[in-house]
């Protein structure tokens, strides 16, 4: 299968670091978003990470120019454009009240063969497959920030995923130069259900005065070798976006052991969400 | 004038670079402190405060690794042209 067109869903951090990701490996991307302010802002942010990952990666001669690629990514809000797609990833916000109003029009609009992508990291594959007539072209698709620079994807095999989706998803990911390891539908998948455990977990040893932000990520780095600890991560991430998933992991297994660290849910009520706020667990 | 620029980077790179001298011939990279991410705002500090644009042949990572690398660049592009 040619996968060569694609639909990136979603134009805010996710979808940006898609759509980049995507052109930089050579496809053609329709990017679609509600919002034409937001797709101005994305189609700034696309050319200025494009222009500064040459910091990284040395262009050679043959290399398109920024201008060359973001003339590569159709910058719309018309769900038609979508009409010709091969694949399509979907990065909308992570409510299952926005999700289910695009995937019916997805759904419409593609070709019947192509294989929906859903980009989340909390919400149901399987779920969403039942608002479609193809439970079967649809994978989970968990992206890790930045996308450009991460090089493997959690990919989520949904309760009617085929196999034969499962193969283009991994062909797709391939494309961009990625590795996906696949795990079954279930909230938080492998991913989340870990990490916001973890995080939740270390937010409770602050707020019980066991230890502080910085010595718990330390335990992490010096003595596991981490690259980062779990509450700078967290402060990466965004606890607002932490206290979010924590929240979904305890209504969907109506578990006590995801209940939220009253600490956590004390700051993100104070404003402090970390990095994109200027304070979270650190001072930025 | 030169100062003024080396001391705008280093109190800059201060807010990352925290309970650490920094030489200003020391190779911030090297040093291991830094990131993607970081070299990143590191350029976007550049053009935002001192008001000039790194064309995308200059974007390469020797002329941001050390505050004098960062100098010349900044001090390059604001000499008078004749």
């Amino acid at each position: 299968m040619n996968l060569k067109r694609i639909g990136v869903i979603g134009a805010g951090v996710m979808g940006v670091g898609v759509a980049q990701a995507l052109v930089q490996t050579g496809h053609d991307v329709v990017l679609v978003d509600i919002r034409d302010d937001i797709l101005d802002q994305a189609k700034g942010q696309i050319y200025q990470n494009i222009r500064l990952s040459r910091l990284f990666n040395r262009p050679q001669e043959n290399d398109k120019s920024p201008e060359q690629l973001i003339a590569q990514i159709c910058f719309t809000t018309d769900y038609q454009q979508l009409h010709d797609v091969d694949f399509v990833v979907e990065n909308s916000t992570e409510k299952w009240a926005i999700k289910k109003e695009i995937y019916p029009q997805l759904d419409a609009i593609c070709p019947p063969d192509t294989v929906f992508a859903a980009n989340t990291s909390c919400i149901s594959i399987t779920r969403i497959g039942s608002v479609t007539h193809r439970p079967d072209k649809i994978v989970g698709m968990h992206f890790m920030n930045p996308v450009p620079m991460k090089p493997t994807v959690e990919v989520i095999r949904g309760y009617h995923t085929s196999e034969a989706s499962l193969a283009t998803a991994h062909q797709f990911l391939a494309g961009m130069n990625k590795d996906g390891i696949v795990v079954n539908d279930s909230p938080g998948f492998v991913s989340n259900r870990v990490l916001m455990l973890t995080i939740n977990e270390a937010a409770f040893l602050l707020h019980e005065g066991v230890s502080n932000a910085k010595d718990v990520d330390d335990i992490f780095k010096k003595c596991f070798g981490h690259k980062m600890g779990p509450l700078e991560t967290a402060d990466l991430i965004g606890l607002d976006t932490i206290l979010y998933s924590i929240e979904v992991l305890y209504e969907s297994f109506a578990d006590s052991k995801y209940r939220p660290c009253p600490l956590l849910q004390k700051m993100v009520d104070a404003g402090l969400y970390g990095r994109k706020s200027g304070t979270g667990f650190y001072t930025y | 004038m030169e100062s003024d620029v080396k001391q705008e980077i280093r109190v800059f790179l201060a807010k990352y670079f925290k309970d650490y001298d920094l030489r200003d011939d020391e190779d911030i990279f090297a040093a291991g402190f830094v990131n993607s991410l970081f070299a990143m705002q590191i350029v976007l500090f550049i053009e935002q405060q001192m008001g000039i644009s790194i064309a995308n042949d200059e974007l390469q990572l020797d002329n941001f690794r050390t505050i004098n690398a960062m100098n010349n660049l900044i001090m390059g592009k604001k000499a008078p042209t004749a």
